[in-house]
């Protein structure tokens, strides 16, 4: 038998909030995380733009051998965790006697391992490394840390997936209640955001110089984008099988009916027409509904020239020129490895509320963008089903379609 | 070399920030292992504070016999007076 899956908590940190509330604010207003950096000049950035959140101050909620093996991942998880379990009325208690897995997204640990190393070739001894730094390293870390502090009993595993990552571990999670091996699955992405995380990313020259506007810098879908901004954070999304939800009078914030996915298996970095067409596709296949059902595309968009062309092209090949379309990347920048969870909160928030965030910054199309529907500033629209569509480097592509949950 | 009370005043301030436990339940007959709330892995970190604060690196057999902060002074002004 299959089970419905839903969405009964959310929760989210990042560069334009760092709660649900303030994020709404700012996609109702069009406001921009994204600042100049100065540190990252120093360090030989070319681009030294990006999203910022500050590292949470943890002591307050968790005990010292909680915290010790947190870096940025997971603190920021912990963050948002923390306001998804709170809003989907879960605690610690019910998590222990109530199987509940985690497949949280995150695909690096830079910051934690430059510093380990640092200590290991100052002190050249690593007994005196100190015991937090294995579990600050590896890239499950958010996993370990919260599985620890939650008491969570069911499946345990982490996807890394490059900047698809969130949005695959919300499609993941959500077949494994599909197929009733799970109840509920937290999910997420988190994005370290610290100096060392992306200087090698920084080095292909794929983020913006336009570093004298930072707000104006990522600009996706818009004929004058000169590459993406990195960001960072986390996004948390709790799903659960409908009979979950209903037997504990749990919040609902959508029900995840479509996951598509796909390797392009081509360039390790270049976009591909075929990939991304495969994903979108497979989505409305297993969600069983038509493009025309779709009253608004989240794009994965990031502000690089080839990859909104590219993604404007499927998108125009099959939704045609009138569902709207934004990329929330314009306010965000680009959050890598929790961008698929995020967009997955932010459009959730748009459901809610009845409007669709702007795409900002989108002032003139080029010959892809002129041909979709790109929202360039906030409107007022009934979302009743949406796509979200995440791709990453390698190839790998997750497309998630959810709709209002109706009983 | 640090007196008695010296080694005192030292270790109460290291231990109690590293382990997050207030400097009054740091007691000369108080057990070290309960009051720091110490795990298999918390020794790493004593070892590493030690070796930060004190400039030496106790092994394992030297804890064989550390039950309370007085069997730690103790511990501490002999390596200190061999080193």
């Amino acid at each position: 038998m299959e089970h419905r899956v839903v969405i009964t908590g959310i929760g989210i940190y990042s560069c334009i909030g760092e709660n649900l509330g303030e994020v709404l604010d700012s996609l109702n207003t069009g406001k921009s995380g994204i600042i100049y950096d100065e540190p990252r000049k120093e360090f030989g950035y070319r681009s030294c733009l990006t999203g910022m959140v500050k590292d949470p101050d943890l002591k307050q909620f968790l005990s010292r051998r909680d915290r010790i093996g947190m870096h940025q991942p997971a603190m920021f998880a912990y963050m948002s965790t923390k306001e998804a379990l709170e809003n989907s009325n879960l605690d610690i208690d019910f998590l222990d006697k109530n199987e509940t897995g985690i497949i949280f997204g995150n695909d690096s640990t830079a910051g934690a391992v430059i510093e380990t190393i640092d200590k290991a070739r100052a002190k050249k001894d690593n007994t005196l490394i100190g015991s937090g730094d294995i579990f600050q390293n590896m890239n499950c870390t958010v996993n370990m840390n919260l599985s620890t502090i939650y008491k969570l009993k069911g499946i345990n595993i982490s996807m890394s997936a490059a900047c698809a990552s969130g949005s695959h571990s919300i499609g993941m999670g959500y077949l494994m209640i599909k197929q009733g091996l799970q109840e509920r699955v937290i999910c997420g992405g988190a994005q370290e955001i610290n100096v060392y995380a992306m200087g090698s990313f920084d080095g292909l020259g794929a983020f913006s110089i336009r570093q004298d506007q930072p707000t104006k810098a990522s600009r996706p879908f818009d004929r004058d984008r000169d590459g993406l901004v990195p960001s960072g954070g986390s996004a948390t999304v709790i799903i659960e099988s409908l009979e979950s939800a209903l037997k504990r009078n749990a919040p609902i914030y959508g029900e995840i009916i479509g996951y598509g996915f796909s390797s392009n298996g081509d360039h390790i970095s270049n976009p591909n027409f075929d990939g991304q067409y495969r994903s979108l596709t497979m989505s409305l296949k297993n969600a069983g509904i038509n493009p025309n059902q779709i009253d608004y595309i989240n794009a994965h968009a990031t502000s690089t020239p080839i990859g909104d062309a590219t993604e404007a092209q499927v998108l125009f090949d099959v939704f045609g020129s009138t569902i709207p379309v934004s990329s929330t990347k314009g306010m965000t920048g680009h959050e890598c490895w929790m961008a698929g969870a995020s967009e997955i909160v932010y459009t959730l928030l748009m459901m809610q509320n009845d409007f669709i965030a702007p795409n900002i910054n989108f002032e003139n199309p080029d010959e892809d963008s002129k041909k979709i529907n790109v929202v360039p500033t906030r409107i007022e629209k009934n979302i009743d089903c949406f796509l979200s569509n995440s791709f990453g480097f390698g190839g790998t592509n997750s497309s998630l379609i959810i709709k209002k949950f109706v009983k | 070399m640090m007196n008695r009370s010296e080694i005192i005043a030292t270790t109460k301030r290291f231990l109690s920030e590293e382990f997050e436990v207030d400097q009054d339940a740091i007691e000369p007959g108080n057990n070290l292992k309960e009051t720091l709330d110490l795990d298999s892995l918390d020794y790493v970190d004593l070892v590493v504070v030690i070796d930060d604060n004190l400039g030496f690196k106790p092994t394992a057999d030297d804890f064989k016999n550390v039950e309370t902060f007085n069997d730690f002074y103790d511990l501490v002004e002999k390596k200190l007076a061999n080193s």
